[in-house]
């Protein structure tokens, strides 16, 4: 079998219209796929959002929670997913806590690091704007670091969307339920079917963060942040 | 509801002394699977980041792939390699593991190879021509050796994923101490999980270890520097 037959197979898998609805259709599994990631991208950057901010604006902390959350990055997530499955029993939890634990040391090391690298000449005016602390944290520092923010944000996107198939093995659907069930059944196009999907949504969010990228960046720091 | 039998603890530490042969089995192959990839990956993303940089429109079509390596499930990868390794552990088979690994070290190395080229200041690069060096021998003796924090910073952040992400090797029969988890999984017995996992993060740890040293004794500058004030 080679590559132009797998993408045959995965191409007629997807196209077979069975598989197309009910509750092990594409639409529902992939629907459950972006609850998991969401919630669990949601849970994650309303954690290490702030946390990030706080440590970058203060300079505190910041050598012991970075070296913390790149210990976090060593981590298997499906060792954590299987740990908690096991202690607990199968359904949202087991799925959830992984992903964040996935999802947070990006984000808080990037968050950390556009915010502690904003130049200091630049804090230094806004204060003699007469802004207090919270004010150059909102108005100076979070829109300057804004880059390095979405890019955490991205990359733990990404590798949540595409870590969420192990929501199978806690028995929660999502779709990596075409990769297991099709793994244990020997089904080698409802495989391949299921990770081109996963990969196709990988991509959407790729593309989502281009569009976010662009709203939510200032004008004057587009394109700079990629070049250093 | 725990399906966590009465009076069972988390680690039954007596099971790591029964097992440590195993344990040094499975530590010495997940360490053979992580690794080799990065070996595999630095060896294909200097020559190909030193072609980005000196043919600049090849950096953009590269860097586009990269990126699509990067955001693909480790496991989907793994599956695409099936039909021509095989399943299982060892041997052939273990190449449906190191190979699709590559392509994600190299989804991290080659940005960071081209940034480090590209973070050699000009006056260095003249001085260099002016000394009568050569393109190839500005390239090794200066442009390289300047390159490298940058470049083992990429090694680092792509050794501690590759080690993480071989364990969901387990689920295709091949994911070195990743064994352990279905082994504790499939008997509803923590201790092979949290010791796996332990292990990996310590393998990790080790590996970080190993590169910050690789990049202390290869930019003796950066020590010497630092003394000096």
């Amino acid at each position: 079998m080679n590559l132009v037959d797998q993408i045959n197979q995965a191409w007629n898998w997807l196209t077979t219209s069975a598989h197309w609805s009910g509750a092990d259709g594409i639409p529902h599994r992939l629907l459950e796929h972006l609850g998991y990631s969401v919630l669990a991208l949601a849970i994650a950057a309303l954690i290490a959002l702030p946390l990030g901010a706080l440590i970058g604006h203060t300079g505190r902390g910041g050598f012991v929670v970075v070296s913390f959350a790149n210990l976090a990055r060593a981590v298997p997530t499906l060792g954590l997913l299987l740990l908690v499955v096991t202690i607990t029993s199968i359904g949202l939890t087991p799925v959830i806590i992984p992903l964040i634990a996935l999802a947070m040391p990006p984000i808080l090391v990037n968050t950390f690091e556009g915010i502690r690298g904003v130049d200091a000449d630049i804090k230094d005016a806004a204060k003699g704007m007469g802004m207090r602390g919270p004010g150059v944290l909102m108005k100076a520092e979070i829109p300057i670091a804004m880059p390095l923010i979405l890019l955490g944000l991205r990359t733990a996107a990404i590798q949540v969307v595409a870590t969420a198939t192990i929501a199978a093995y806690a028995g929660i659907g999502g779709l990596g339920r075409y990769i297991v069930d099709g793994l244990s059944r020997k089904d080698y196009p409802s495989v391949v079917g299921g990770s081109v999907l996963v990969v196709l949504l990988a991509v959407a969010v790729q593309l989502l963060f281009i569009g976010i990228r662009r709203t939510f960046v200032s004008q004057g720091l587009r394109g700079s942040s990629r070049t250093s | 509801m725990t399906p966590l039998a009465d009076g069972e603890p988390l680690v039954r530490w007596s099971w790591i002394g029964d097992h440590t042969d195993e344990l040094t089995t499975l530590t010495l192959h997940h360490l053979k699977l992580a690794l080799l990839p990065i070996l595999f990956g630095l060896i294909i993303a200097i020559p190909l980041g030193i072609m980005c940089v000196r043919w600049r429109w090849l950096y953009p079509p590269t860097l586009g792939i990269a990126n699509i390596f990067y955001g693909l499930p480790s496991l989907a990868l793994f599956m695409l390699f099936i039909p021509y390794f095989g399943i299982g552990s060892g041997g052939q088979a273990d190449f449906t593991i190191i190979l699709p690994l590559t392509l994600f070290s190299l989804s991290v190395l080659v940005p960071n190879v081209v940034d480090g080229l590209r973070s050699v200041p000009d006056p260095v690069r003249q001085a260099a021509t002016a000394m009568g060096f050569g393109t190839l021998r500005r390239l090794v003796q200066v442009e390289l050796p300047i390159a490298v924090p940058v470049v083992i910073a990429g090694a680092r952040v792509a050794a501690v994923a590759s080690i993480s992400l071989v364990s969901v090797g387990v689920l295709i029969g091949n994911g070195g101490l990743g064994q352990l988890f279905i082994d504790g999984y499939s008997r509803d017995f923590t201790t092979p999980i949290i010791v796996s996992c332990v292990l990996i993060v310590v393998l990790a740890l080790v590996s970080d270890g190993v590169l910050v040293t690789a990049q202390r004794l290869l930019t003796p500058w950066a020590r010497t520097r630092r003394s000096n004030g």
